[in-house]
């Protein structure tokens, strides 16, 4: 049922999207690099153990590292090849950390070897998402969230709404409109499982209506299911942020530091649903992702199908990139995080490639002194007042940031730093300012625990 | 491949709006230059002495107190030009050069510079500036020329070269303002006369339309908060409106309070400065209409017969006040806080 009035959220920014790039190109596959480089930790949560050795030769699709408890998931091998060696790997923070370098079989045929299938009528709830945590799926939003820990919630939380996540609102991605396209059916497949593992009465899936094909293909998908409502919410940014999405499109507001179950939602995004849709009932495992390749500097734009553990240096020679390329994102522009050198790899996480030239981005180097303008607080999603907090930012008031002005709501969008006509680094002086505080955490849990020793001793002492 | 030269690396969000503190300054400029011209027109040579020396005064402060302490200078980011151009539009014609520039030289370092520069003063350095000039030479400040006089284009009125720290001779009569006709001899002004211009009064104030004009330019380019004079308007017309109504011979009008005086001028301009203003809508709008209140109250009770620069000025101070009170709500705090409440 076509809704005509767009649900939307309050404040944001409209951007100038330059989906128009990719969003009508279909997926392609792309070529097996020679040398896969997979970092263990590509989720959030704890990293899991490698069951492979040195030396061992390993079929595309066999798992290679084990879930390490509740938030780890399953890695597999993209390719099949030869595991060259387990040792650290370079990654997008700039730290190396620890990783599997498997290289491939030139003549290999790169047959899928396929685990235990899961079919979505006869498994248990239980089942499925213990399916979901042994395929290696994660929120392939760009989070890398493991999927099967949000679809546990708490006993006294039960859940009555999933919500697919297909607004994209990030410019330059089109990732999850592609999918739309091409891969309706498993999207809806991936919602029955869903909507069994956490007893949700119905599913609503919110597209962005900048995206009117892949709304009316869902729409078209949908009237096969008993309890899949299709919504176009309204193009703006950040619409695609969870808590938001969920306020647009149920009007449930997710309290202050609480997580969406805590209303009975959960939010998942349309990729992630694809995956679980496509991958299920084969029993396979994550072993690519469809990412966006794209920005100023590509020459073939495109969304491909690329191996996890591709390194980035492959990806931009076989899109080929300009001479004056001086900038790579992974992820959006909005959210996502610059590359500091070629040699890291695509994660499950990264959703897109974009690669801009020097000229593209307006020069950011002259700073100006907050001058109240307000614009910040007019497009905050979250009614923040980053003004303020910018300012307290520079005195280094971090408490007072996080106590009085609402810190750890922020979820670090950008739009207050997109806008900020005096240039100023907002986000990134929230970001200091969360680790800071968490240092400072740590440093008192220290104190507190050599104070109740120092009395202990004392009191033994006595 | 091989010619990638090193990758820049910064923290999200890596792309930007583009609008800058410069370009929204110059905007500003711009909306004025239209009220400036207007000024020269109804005014003479005597307007243009006046704005230069008084956007030159501002400009050199600004150059030499941003060298002497912050190593750059600042004047690159126009806001010495508006505070310059926003200062001269309210004085009056046939002002001594000398005490414009005095006023200048102390409005930018004592309005703006003590409090450290751009972002961190609490008032309008303008009409810092413009209160100094009150407080030292009121004598001055309220002697109007005359507007439209013949000879305005060929020759300077012997007070504006008047010598430094010399008492300034006037010459020829001097035209009363529209308010203070009002307020020490009862006598209204045509509003037509108050629209176009055409009445005497401070450089800039004289005529609405053209000011209004300039205001909406600003907002259309989001670059004023209309609800600061919404607010200012609201008030002022109220308030008057019932005063006018209870005893009309005493108290004057609406439309007459709105365009006389300097009221369309602050309103627009000076009231809206961004950074003496509140920074969240509801907040600029209460600001609005505190401020229309005061405008009222000193024009209709107080000795002086236009309130509008210590209404702003008062304002300014109480800002950072209504900032603390009026915050935006916060996402799932209402949410978060009932939550509790149940489980309590």
């Amino acid at each position: 049922m076509p809704s005509y009035h767009v649900k939307s959220f309050l404040r944001g920014i409209h951007l100038e999207d330059y989906k128009d790039e990719t969003s009508r190109l279909p997926i392609q596959r792309f070529p097996f690099a020679p040398l896969l480089i997979l970092p263990l930790k590509q989720n959030a949560g704890r990293a899991p153990k490698p069951i492979v050795r040195q030396g061992q030769e390993v079929a595309r699709g066999q798992k290679i590292a084990e879930p390490d408890g509740e938030f780890s998931v399953a890695l597999h091998a993209p390719e099949s090849g030869v595991i060259k060696k387990i040792d650290l790997v370079p990654t997008i923070s700039g730290q190396m950390e620890p990783g599997i370098y498997l290289q491939s079989y030139p003549g290999s045929t790169q047959e899928v070897l396929e685990g235990q299938p899961c079919d979505w009528q006869t498994a248990t709830p239980e089942q499925i998402v213990n399916a979901i945590q042994e395929a290696g799926i994660v929120g392939l939003g760009g989070a890398a969230f493991p999927t099967h820990a949000k679809l546990i919630p708490p006993k006294n939380e039960p859940v009555d709404t999933l919500i697919i996540n297909g607004a994209e609102c990030e410019p330059y991605l089109t990732t999850d409109h592609r999918v739309m396209l091409e891969q309706t059916i498993d999207i809806m497949l991936g919602i029955r499982y869903l909507l069994k593992a956490t007893g949700a009465g119905k599913a609503v899936i919110g597209v962005e209506s900048n995206k009117p094909d892949a709304y009316a293909a869902l729409c078209d998908a949908a009237k096969q299911e008993q309890n899949v409502v299709v919504e176009e919410v309204n193009a703006k940014y950040p619409q695609g942020a969870a808590k938001i999405l969920i306020k647009a499109l149920t009007g449930r507001e997710t309290p202050s530091g609480a997580h969406t179950s805590a209303i009975g939602v959960i939010v998942c995004n349309i990729a992630t649903t694809a995956e679980i849709g496509r991958l299920l009932p084969h029993g396979r495992g994550i072993l690519e992702r469809v990412i966006t390749v794209g920005g100023p500097a590509i020459n073939n734009k495109g969304n491909y199908r690329i191996p996890i553990g591709t390194p980035l240096r492959f990806v931009l020679e076989t899109a080929g990139v300009t001479n004056s390329l001086s900038r790579v994102f992974l992820g959006g522009p909005m959210m996502g995080n610059a590359a500091p050198n070629l040699d890291i790899s695509i994660t499950k996480g990264v959703s897109g490639v974009i690669a801009f030239t020097e000229q593209e981005i307006p020069r950011t180097d002259k700073v100006y002194p907050c001058i109240h303008c307000g614009y910040c607080v007019d497009v905050c999603p979250l009614g923040l007042n980053p003004s303020m907090l910018g300012l307290l930012a520079n005195v280094k008031q971090y408490q007072e940031m996080a106590e009085g002005y609402h810190l750890k709501d922020c979820f670090e969008c950008g739009a207050c730093s997109f806008v900020c006509p005096s240039h100023i680094s907002l986000v990134q002086q929230f970001r200091v300012a969360k680790s800071m505080l968490k240092k400072l955490k740590a440093v008192q849990v220290e104190q507190s625990k050599d104070n109740n020793n120092q009395q202990h001793h004392k009191q033994s002492a006595a | 491949m091989k010619k990638i030269k090193i990758l820049t690396i910064d923290s999200s969000p890596h792309i930007r709006s583009g609008a800058s503190v410069d370009t929204i300054m110059r905007h500003v400029v711009y909306a004025l230059l239209p009220v400036a011209a207007f000024a020269i027109y109804s005014f003479g040579l005597a307007a243009i002495a006046v704005l230069l020396t008084a956007v030159l005064s501002c400009v050199v402060t600004e150059h030499v107190l941003a060298k002497k302490f912050q190593q750059t200078s600042t004047v690159g980011d126009w806001s010495a030009t508006i505070t310059g151009l926003l200062y001269g539009l309210t004085l009056p014609a046939g002002l001594p050069l000398w005490m414009v520039f005095i006023g200048g030289v102390i409005g930018l370092s004592l309005g703006k510079f003590l409090f450290g520069g751009l972002g961190c003063n609490v008032f309008n350095p303008a009409l810092v500036a413009r209160a100094f000039l009150q407080a030292a030479f009121p004598t001055s400040l309220t002697t109007w020329l005359p507007a439209f006089a013949d000879d305005r284009f060929t020759t300077l009125p012997s007070s504006t070269l008047t010598l430094p720290f010399l008492k300034p001779v006037y010459d020829g009569m001097s035209g009363a303002t529209p308010l203070a006709a009002m307020k020490f001899n009862g006598q209204a002004t045509d509003i037509t006369d108050l629209l176009l211009g055409l009445t005497g009064g401070s450089l800039g104030e004289t005529c609405s339309v053209i000011i209004l004009l300039g205001g909406i330019y600003l907002i259309a380019r989001n670059m004023m908060n209309w609800r600061i004079p919404i607010g200012i308007f609201i008030s002022v017309i109220m308030l008057s409106a019932f005063f006018h109504w209870l005893e009309p011979d005493k108290y004057a009008g609406p439309l007459f309070m709105l365009f006389s005086g300097g009221l369309m001028l602050g309103a627009i301009f000076m009231a809206t400065d961004m950074v003496a203003s509140p920074i969240t809508n509801l907040g600029c709008f209460i600001y609005g209409l505190l401020m229309g209140v005061l405008i009222v109250v000193i024009r209709y009770w107080s000795g002086l017969p236009e309130g509008v620069m210590y209404a702003i000025l008062f304002m300014n101070a109480v800002s950072p006040h209504i900032d603390h009170f009026i915050q935006p709500v916060v996402f799932g705090k209402i949410a978060g806080a009932q939550k509790a409440k149940q489980e309590n």
